[in-house]
């Protein structure tokens, strides 16, 4: 393929073209060789003439497969895991099972969890696409065996399969699906498969194993290829200076001195910001730092993030007159609390904060001369946005884009974002060059598209006999899906289901209401893992370790009484307790705090063991125990990998992260005032992972919201102190404790 | 503009560019050789690291014109067929997830190795501590690297 010219014709106006296709072979030739033609990359589907085109599985006359797989890889292994569940079903030697980039055909590769979209996020690639891949699996079974009985002459019945073979007991008569890759031909119609013929869980040979992921050896050479690494022929460099202020506008532009930077080709002026291009990457960086721009005021936005959190978000979060959009709504909460024998209260902030994934963001793109077609380089969780993006500030169809999906260095939500195509486009137009624009990590962190900050009021009523009879769980916070669709509550019942994920209590409690007061102040906002649930489940499961203390009763025992018809529940408490020894005493300075819930529809509880430098206020966690019950276990060692992982993610932002706004700014410019964990300060990880006949759940986001609260429990349990502000920087700590 | 001369992974190369161009650009976009990664470009990742003269360094801190005359290595030239020990390691462990990181995190944890055969667990944390991988992987490099330390 020449990659210098936007290729007109996709393969996508064929698939359209070809109503109720579903399934289709490449006949004859290997395709072994096919995916090393991109060493490291991402391997796509070819789109040689003359082949017939395959949609979900191309089996080469060597017998190797090759599964669409229409998910991004960005590190949580769902590469591996859905040609696992296809391979179990088609029944295949997983010895030669290869992932493929499924075309960007929402249509036929969407997930069904999102309403078909083909996106990669909220945790729901494998619980999404379940159903679905391990049907296209046994539909492509069928398809080979129907071969193989039309070639015998045999009934369909009669014939079964081993690993990539189909067999004719009867007659002793065996097929490899390589060999019948020679002669099969294409069905019209896609047989029937009913989901009572799909394997039983007992019979799985694939889903289950811990399988090495694809996508490992090209990570540890330097071979896997990432958006940030493409190279295309012709290709100029470009970065950006945008607005530092959400919706702002390059008022005046001074590039004599980025003109003179060597390299530097052109100063351009966009819709948000200012565009510089040059020969080279430093040019381009250099021409950023030396360019002056005057901004337009912006009417929303100009807001300092620290009074207004802990004045007006808070203030409006206890005034409990004032009814906010109810998210749940069981019972009869405002009678529970009007009758109760006790109410307590407890309230929770959160800051914004940041992804913070190690690749910048950036795109490579190629606009065709007459502006009407374009090729765009990419790795993205939302092809299907991105089309559509690329579509619209061209002003073309969607079939005159050509996309080709890279490895994510990092996605957390950030790559959900679609905001680096306009620039990279307008820029290709304005150079008539393909343009690879990369921002700085100083613009990443100024064009944040960050988790919103809230403030949390939670009420819980008891009756005379002390049973828990009323919740109420008021949240603070701006909308995360008006950011990107200023129409999106329209169709959501007026509910952020972003914002408000995983504040559902997981605890039997007759009258509940969870409400979301909406605050609307123009930040640029997005998905951050975990989304509402990061934030949530810490103020929720806080307020529980509060109740149990005011009940006098174990936090533990506390949750147990509470989800007494949960065995699900039930099970991930007790495991966890159990790893952590919970109950014992703990070594000297050093505290146990304990967490449960239901997260992206799987089944944890954690406990963290911390201490703390009265001194300097600095937090560290020694152990972290954690039980997860995700179903249906496809992967397990990918499992356990993405819990270890969440519990990075969640010490780095109860401890450390934070993002602040002056006058509506982000104040912070890279890792040295944007701080991560580092390895140094990462606990010994105990993961049990606790396989259930549930099909399978979320496993990317689920360990995350449950660290904060642990945390938050522990340094409880050890000082007394209830720690109300996430992050808990060593300052808040020592303000705590002194009651500063 | 300037040619600067010097070795990288074996091979002499020489290279025209502005003399205070980061190392980083070079490898990555005038040589082509895109494992080595950006990350921050203030040397606080280490996404960037490759061997200066045997010795791990952030090839976002340096430039080319200090590199004249001396030896780079970088992931793709740190073993011949992609059978460093940690590299091995790093597949048996499954270390990556993201992978983004990762080749630095592989050049940072070669250098220890090179000087320190068998290092502790305390070695490996000061030494690794300032390379940071964003998915979480921290507890399988110390894993991979006592492997590979092991195994080598």
């Amino acid at each position: 393929m020449n990659e210098m010219s936007p290729l007109g014709l996709s393969r996508r106006g064929f698939l359209t073209g070809a109503a109720g296709l579903t399934f289709a072979f490449t006949l004859g030739g290997t395709v072994a060789a096919r995916a090393d033609q991109i060493p490291g990359g991402v391997p796509e589907f070819a789109t040689t003439p003359g082949t017939e085109l395959t949609v979900w599985v191309r089996i080469g006359t060597d017998g190797i497969i090759e599964i669409a797989t229409p998910t991004a890889e960005m590190g949580q292994g769902v590469w591996t895991a859905l040609p696992m569940m296809f391979a179990e079903e088609l029944d295949a030697d997983w010895d030669h099972v290869r992932p493929i980039m499924s075309p960007i055909e929402p249509k036929v590769f969407g997930n069904p969890y999102f309403r078909g979209m083909m996106v990669t996020y909220g945790s729901g690639s494998v619980q999404g696409y379940w159903p679905k891949v391990r049907m296209e699996g046994a539909i492509a079974r069928r398809v080979l065996m129907q071969a193989a009985a039309d070639k015998w002459g045999v009934p369909l019945s009669e014939l079964k399969t081993e690993p990539s073979v189909v067999v004719h007991a009867a007659s002793s008569r065996r097929l490899s699906y390589g060999e019948i890759a020679a002669f099969a031909t294409m069905p019209a119609t896609m047989p029937k498969v009913d989901k009572s013929e799909l394997k039983k869980k007992a019979d799985f040979r694939i889903v289950g194993k811990a399988m090495p992921r694809f996508d490992i050896p090209a990570k540890t050479d330097g071979a896997a290829r990432y958006g940030i690494d493409v190279h295309v022929p012709n290709m100029v460099y470009a970065t950006t200076l945008r607005s530092p202020v959400e919706g702002g506008k390059p008022a005046t532009i001074d590039d004599s001195a980025a003109m003179r930077v060597p390299g530097m080709l052109k100063v351009v002026k966009m819709k948000d910001g200012v565009g510089l291009v040059a020969e080279t990457l430093e040019a381009a960086f250099a021409g950023r730092a030396a360019v002056r721009v005057a901004w337009s005021k912006v009417a929303l936005g100009g807001y300092d993030s620290e009074p207004m959190l802990d004045g007006h978000y808070r203030q409006r979060a206890k005034k409990v007159d004032e009814k906010g959009v109810p998210f749940i709504h069981v019972g009869d909460a405002d009678k529970a609390f009007a009758g109760a024998a006790k109410v307590l209260s407890g309230d929770y902030t959160s800051d914004y904060v940041y992804h913070a994934q190690m690749e910048p963001m950036n795109t490579t793109a190629s606009v065709s001369d007459a502006g009407d077609k374009a090729e765009i380089w990419i790795g993205t969780q939302v092809p299907g946005e991105v089309l559509g993006e690329a579509a619209k500030v061209l002003k073309t169809k969607p079939e005159n884009i050509t996309i080709h999906q890279q490895f994510l260095g990092g996605g957390y939500g950030r790559r959900g974002a679609t905001d680096t195509i306009e620039p990279a486009l307008e820029l290709a137009k304005a150079m008539k060059r393909p343009v690879k624009l990369v921002w700085t990590r100083e613009e990443d962190v100024k064009s944040a598209k960050m988790r919103p900050m809230t403030a949390h009021y939670l009420r819980a009523a008891f009756d005379a006999d002390n049973k828990l009879i009323g919740w109420n769980h008021r949240v603070v916070a701006e909308s995360v899906l008006t950011y990107g669709n200023p129409n999106a509550l329209k169709f959501t019942h007026g509910i952020d289901f972003i914002v408000m994920s995983g504040a559902k209590p997981d605890y039997a409690i007759p009258n509940q209401l969870v409400e979301w007061l909406h605050e609307v102040r123009g930040t640029a906002l997005n998905s951050w893992r975990g989304i509402g649930a990061g934030y949530n489940k810490y103020a929720i499961e806080c307020f529980m370790d509060e109740l149990a203390h005011a009940q006098k009763m174990d936090p533990v025992a506390f949750r147990l009484a509470l989800t007494k018809d949960n065995p699900r529940a039930q099970a991930v408490i007790k495991a966890t307790a159990e790893m952590a020894g919970w109950g014992r005493t703990a070594p000297e300075g050093h505290a146990y705090g304990f967490s449960f819930g239901q997260i992206v529809n799987s089944w944890t509880a954690s406990v963290v063991e911390i201490s703390l430098d009265r001194a300097t206020g600095e937090i560290r966690a020694h152990n972290y125990w954690t039980a997860i019950d995700p179903g249906t276990v496809v992967n397990p060692d990918t499992v356990k990998a993405q819990m270890e992982g969440n519990v990075v993610f969640g010490l780095s932002q109860i401890l450390k992260e934070r993002v602040t706004l002056k006058d509506g700014e982000v104040q912070q410019n890279n890792y040295y005032d944007y701080p991560v964990l580092r390895l140094a300060e990462v606990p010994e990880i105990h993961v049990k992972v606790m396989d259930t006949d549930n099909p399978p759940t979320g496993m990317g986001e689920a360990g995350l919201p449950l660290v904060g609260s642990s945390v938050g429990n522990a340094v409880f349990a050890l000082t007394g102190v209830r720690l109300r502000q996430m992050p808990f920087t060593p300052e808040r700590v020592k303000g705590a404790l002194t009651g500063a | 503009m300037a040619a600067v001369s010097f070795t990288l992974n074996g091979k002499p190369v020489t290279v025209t560019a502005e003399p205070n161009t980061p190392l980083l650009w070079v490898v990555r976009e005038h040589l082509s050789l895109t494992g080595t990664k950006y990350g921050c470009g203030a040397g606080m990742c280490g996404a960037c690291t490759v061997h200066l003269d045997g010795h791990a360094a952030r090839s976002c801190q340096i430039a080319i014109s200090a590199v004249a005359g001396r030896k780079v290595t970088t992931i793709e030239g740190l073993s011949a067929n992609d059978d460093h020990p940690l590299q091995k390691a790093w597949i048996a462990e499954q270390v990556p997830q993201c992978g983004y990181c990762q080749s630095g995190q592989i050049m940072q944890a070669a250098d220890l190795l090179s000087r320190s055969p068998h290092p502790t667990r305390d070695e490996i944390v000061q030494h690794m501590n300032g390379n940071i991988c964003r998915c979480g992987t921290y507890p399988r490099i110390v894993r991979a690297i006592e492997r590979a330390a092991k195994e080598a």
